[in-house]
């Protein structure tokens, strides 16, 4: 996989709830070793764009998505996508954490298991460390790995959601508002582990925090009503953009 | 458009009214301590010796609120661009200040009976300095890109006229040997004129960066060049 390579790829994607066009003929590439940030105002669309790229629209019974989005060139919305698989490849990371009211170890065994990608207690066992390792946790959690998921702090449940998602060795990561419920330490913890999973998956976050999108993000796009007004490099969004709204956004003007 | 935040838009205003404040302390300074020399007056001299502390005081100022903004604020895009523009601008007008005072530390110096002939060239070199600051802190306020572009064009006849300038008082020194502990001092007013000309230049790209976000484009920058020896 060379770097310009895109994983996603997005073409002239609309979404609509019943009548209500959110997104507005939306396209973007995004490739396996960056981190691409998504901002805009509340109800610009950004989530729900998101949300398109593991298809966490179809739990939304109103909401119809137009337009074509590939991963690694396979058509996701293809009537043949096994949309638990594509789950798996494309994990997700929710604003608020959300644990399973079950064990550390369980939390993190969980994907494994039910998507058969384990033999045996110690491959587990390896996956489940592995994962905790890999999202900065397990230092804190290994001596108390049959402790309920929801007894961490929001912090360490947020890195478990993590450990969650990368436990069934996914491709990409969505994240949506990862940190907006967290303490800042929390909040740097996230951001670093980003920095260290960059490269192993690409990553999509959705953000309000206008300096975090500037601190993750290799590459970032401006949503505004439904459209994407400006895609490109970070640093040229965040000190030089081009379009007078983005600028309007970032610079606190907006609204 | 302004911020949403209201007092945003007072610091950069309080900003910029620091910044024009100081540019018109420094480019009086130069003017006045171009007359105490031209007067041979020590006490005006002295004043803009003491004067120069009130530049400082500006800067130390500006240095205060572009951290408060940075930390408070944290600016992005033009914002992040003028309040990185108005620090660096705030320490090379500060220099500029530092030119005009050396100038007037020069005057007692100076002092004779006789008439040293080749300073009457040397006013109209100050002014041609003085103007070159004033632009490009003009081109600041306004947001100037183009203005700001004019001021950096002009240098190069600021630096033509330091040349020529520089070879009539080495023929002066040449022809009047009395002389030469008097016109070196003027050697030194002229290549300081010539310096501030450099600096005027640094605030326009700044301006210039401020206003586009692009940096003006690569150029000589001058003042490392070394004037033709005499011959």
């Amino acid at each position: 996989m060379t770097a310009s390579q895109p994983k996603i790829t997005a073409r002239n994607v609309s979404v609509y709830y019943g009548a209500t066009r959110a997104i507005d003929d939306v396209s973007i590439d995004v490739t396996q070793d960056e981190v691409v940030a998504f901002i805009g105002p509340s109800g610009c669309g950004k989530s729900t764009f998101l949300r398109t790229l593991n298809r966490m629209n179809d739990t939304v019974a109103s909401a119809r998505v137009e337009g074509q989005i590939h991963l690694d060139g396979q058509d996701i919305y293809a009537p043949d996508m096994d949309v638990v698989q594509l789950r798996a490849r494309v994990g997700m990371v929710f604003q608020k954490p959300n644990p399973f009211p079950k064990s550390i170890y369980d939390n993190v065994a969980y994907g494994p298991r039910i998507h058969g990608l384990v033999d045996g207690r110690t491959a587990l066992d390896d996956i489940v460390e592995g994962s905790l390792r890999r999202a900065g946790l397990w230092d804190e959690v290994k001596d108390r790995l049959t402790d309920s998921g929801t007894a961490l702090s929001g912090g360490q449940q947020q890195r478990l959601c993590i450990a969650r998602a990368i436990a069934v060795d996914p491709e990409v990561i969505l994240m949506d508002e990862p940190c907006s419920a967290l303490d800042p330490i929390a909040t740097a913890k996230i951001e670093e582990l980003i920095h260290e999973l960059k490269g192993r998956y690409a990553i999509v976050i959705v953000t309000h925090n206008m300096q975090q999108a500037a601190r993750v993000s290799q590459r970032t796009a401006f949503f505004h009503l439904g459209h994407l007004v400006e895609f490109g490099a970070t640093s040229d969004i965040f000190t030089n953009p081009k379009a007078e709204r983005t600028k309007d956004y970032i610079t606190g003007r907006y609204g | 458009m302004d911020h949403t935040v209201k007092a945003f838009d007072a610091d950069i205003g309080q900003l910029r009214g620091l910044i024009s404040q100081m540019g018109g302390l420094a480019e009086n300074a130069i003017g006045l301590a171009m007359q105490a020399l031209q007067r041979q007056d020590p006490a005006l001299a002295s004043r803009v010796r003491a004067g120069d502390k009130s530049i400082d005081a500006i800067e130390a100022e500006v240095e205060r609120l572009v951290v408060k903004v940075i930390a408070l604020r944290a600016p992005m895009a033009n914002d992040l661009r003028e309040v990185v523009a108005a620090l660096k601008i705030a320490a090379v007008v500060e220099r500029i200040g530092d030119y005009a005072k050396n100038i007037a530390k020069r005057v007692p110096m100076i002092e004779s009976d006789q008439r040293i002939e080749p300073m009457s060239i040397l006013p109209a070199m100050a002014r041609m300095a003085a103007e070159m600051v004033r632009n490009a802190l003009d081109a600041f306020a306004a947001r100037d890109a183009e203005a700001a572009v004019r001021v950096v064009e002009s240098d190069a006849a600021l630096d033509d006229f330091y040349d020529s300038i520089f070879r009539t008082l080495v023929t002066h020194m040449v022809e009047n040997p009395k002389t030469i502990s008097q016109v070196a001092h003027l050697l030194f007013v002229a290549k300081n004129l010539e310096r501030i000309g450099d600096h005027a230049t640094n605030v326009a790209e700044m301006v210039y960066f401020a206003a586009t976000g692009t940096q003006m484009a690569d150029r000589d920058r001058g003042g490392d060049d070394i004037v033709q020896e005499y011959r």
